[in-house]
């Protein structure tokens, strides 16, 4: 752990380079350093395709199929958001990521007190099955997959997706959601969490244990370092968070008489790609093998293809700037070619103005059309992991997953991932880090173009989303028309039913989707969690 | 200095918004500067802030918002400390803050406003400076 540093002489000669996670690079590289970690290629690395997945999980990687482009994407009512998914998919986007707004997310309806100035502001308001059949409207359900970037309340979206899937008369079997669904990240960093560890862990194995049979396209779960990292964390603290986190999950199915191989090749992750380029190629490429090898050591998974980490790796959310905006959009390009090169799966990237708002339909074109150049212009479908074989990537791979494998252990000793999270020791290391950075961003040991170094230039003006506080009133308007028209009865019973369930601690999911179907709130069903589960109470940390 | 009373901050997380690096880093900075911090932790509503504002006898209350939502919870802080007759203590705002928000935020009440990029030492000044006056 260190704030990452260059140490040069007073001729600007650059005498040592010192990585986040702690690694030192030397000036170059040579067979005598792949001799000196033991490096072996079939063990180490393997083909395309092979164990330990180092080089990627497919053999031919983006010849077979390039990545999917998933802009974050969500704001105001459903109708607005509808609007902006089809512009999306009509510019070649090929998935959703849906965004929520706050109060959705943490299970508040548009008319709860609570949610006062914040409805359809970051993210879509949904209050009920009638705003899901709005937004997804004329969208290929079967065809395109959705992200829904949504948390604590995830058991709830998933069951309101397979119910909006099922009117428009698809078989739940045929769709493919991916509920971000990671409450063990959220207590770490982003905040969007409600109910205490135990429950709120055994929601995420309702949902997966619920997949496996109803929706088996479905990725329950998508393990988040993204947001560890954007909290402080350095690239092998967020790897290693995320293994331990996914592992918490398994454990909870598994405890439930499952055999691992199947659901764990539903897993999936987000990860992030801001920071030195070199450092972040090495951790994706070490996160694959690590998560293969735990997996087949530790959990005995036996399929081949339910060792792939598969992963959205983009954002790159703490890279970018407020000032001189447009090199947000160069910054972009950067941390997209950083995702090619070690072959993710699915990418978005934070668009220009987002250290001011949420973007704009220009800002979302630009880094849609950066992803796509890098495909179909630059050659990056070309050869998969091409950096394999580097004197220097390699190196620093093996280097990487050791600095990983020492962030696990360090946890483990400290009793498990749900106690450090519980007690709050690791946000406080996450905090820690984040202040050291800091500290070196203000000191000028850590550079940073136009925030402290370069900093004159023209001022950017910069065109912003604007909020629109008309939309929140029609989503008020909206939800009590809903609420007039359903059938009361119907409610009551269905959510009498979700009581009952939780009380007794079974899977939550069936009833969850009755309870959309009846049309009840996010509000209500969270309610019912609410009143039973209690609420996480936050570790205190200064 | 060594009569001079500490500077008592509560660093304060309104609203539904989790986004806590930010407040963690400058509460972590004002720390380091020898003043006094409370943070609040996530999902306060202005009432639990201003009560603990009330209860700690802090000088200073600092809000981080990230969600955009930094006016209607600048006003709604604003109208319960005048409810609850406060008036001693500086309010400054950081986090997602457009430009063009600043000068309605310092029109509302807010001191000072720091949106994200604001240099560390440029807040710690402003804090030492303001409670030096009032």
């Amino acid at each position: 752990m260190a704030v990452p540093r260059y140490i040069k002489d007073e001729k600007d000669q650059i005498l040592d380079v010192i990585l986040e996670s702690g690694i030192h690079v030397k000036p170059s590289y040579s067979p005598e350093d792949l001799k000196r970690i033991g490096f072996d290629y079939e063990k180490d690395v393997a083909d395309p395709g092979k164990y330990p997945f180092t080089r990627g999980i497919h053999p031919l990687g983006y010849r077979s199929r390039a990545w999917t482009t998933r802009q974050y994407t969500g704001f105001g009512t459903p109708e607005e958001t509808n609007q902006r998914f089809l512009l999306m998919i009509s510019h070649g986007q090929t998935g959703l990521n849906v965004a929520f707004d706050l109060p959705t997310q943490m299970g508040y309806d548009s008319d709860d007190p609570m949610a006062e100035g914040e409805v359809g502001r970051v993210g879509m308001a949904v209050d009920t099955l009638r705003d899901f059949e709005i937004a997804f409207k004329d969208i290929k359900l079967d065809k395109i997959g959705a992200g829904l970037t949504i948390n604590a309340v995830a058991s709830i979206m998933l069951a309101m997706y397979q119910a909006v899937a099922e009117k428009y008369g698809y078989d739940a079997k045929m769709i493919s959601a991916t509920p971000q669904n990671d409450i063990l990240k959220e207590m770490i960093g982003r905040g969007a969490w409600i109910f205490p560890v135990e429950p709120a862990v055994k929601l995420i194995g309702d949902t997966i244990e619920y997949s496996m049979t109803t929706m088996p396209r479905t990725n329950p779960v998508s393990v988040c370092g993204y947001h560890i990292r954007e909290s402080g964390a350095t690239p092998a603290q967020e790897i290693a968070y995320a293994i331990l986190i996914a592992n918490a999950y398994i454990d909870n199915v598994l405890a439930r008489g499952y055999d691992v191989d199947d659901f764990v090749g539903r897993f999936s992750f987000n990860l992030n790609v801001f920071g030195n380029m070199w450092e972040q190629i090495a951790k994706f490429r070490a996160a694959r093998k690590l998560w293969a090898r735990n997996l087949k050591e530790k959990y005995n998974v036996k399929k081949t293809q339910n060792l792939f980490l598969r992963g959205l790796f983009g954002g790159g959310g703490y890279g970018l700037t407020k000032a001189q905006p447009e090199n947000n959009i160069m910054r972009g390009a950067y941390y997209a070619l950083v995702a090619a090169l070690s072959g993710a799966q699915t990418t978005a990237l934070c668009s220009f103005d987002e250290a001011y708002t949420i973007p704009t339909p220009r800002s979302a074109l630009i880094s849609l059309r950066t992803l796509q150049l890098l495909m179909d212009e630059m050659g990056l479908r070309d050869t998969v992991d091409p950096l394999a074989g580097s004197y220097f990537i390699e190196t620093l791979t093996k280097e990487m997953e050791q600095k990983i494998e020492e962030e696990m252990e360090k946890i483990v000793k400290y009793g498990g991932i749900v106690k450090a999270v519980a007690d709050g020791y690791i946000q406080r290391l996450v905090a820690r880090q984040a202040f050291e950075v800091e500290k070196g961003l203000e000191s000028g040991e850590l550079l940073k173009v136009g925030v402290n170094i370069y900093k004159e230039g023209t001022p950017m003006d910069v065109e912003l989303h604007e909020y629109n506080y008309e939309s929140a009133e029609k989503q008020i308007e909206s939800l009590r028309k809903v609420k007039m028209e359903r059938s009361s009865s119907e409610v009551a019973r269905t959510l009498k039913e979700l009581e009952r369930v939780t009380r007794e601690g079974k899977n939550v999911m069936p009833a969850l989707v009755e309870c959309c179907k009846a049309y009840a709130t996010v509000g209500e069903m969270t309610g019912i969690f609410r009143q039973i589960f209690g609420e996480f109470q936050e570790p205190s940390l200064f | 200095m060594g009569n001079e009373k500490r500077i008592k901050v509560l660093i304060a997380k309104p609203g539904l918004d989790g986004h806590d690096r930010g407040a963690k880093v400058v509460a972590q900075a004002l720390k380091a500067a020898g003043m006094e911090v409370i943070y609040s932790g996530l999902h306060k509503t202005v009432d639990q802030i201003v009560n603990i504002a009330i209860q700690e006898d802090v000088d200073v209350i600092g809000l981080s918002i990230m969600s955009g939502a930094h006016i209607p919870i600048s006003q709604r802080l604003f109208k319960r400390l005048e409810e609850k007759g406060v008036t001693d203590k500086a309010v400054f705002v950081g986090g997602v803050i457009p430009g063009q928000d600043i000068p309605k935020l310092k029109e509302i009440g807010v001191a000072g406003v720091f949106p994200g990029g604001t240099p560390l030492s440029e807040t710690i000044e402003f804090l030492k400076n303001t409670v030096k006056k009032a």
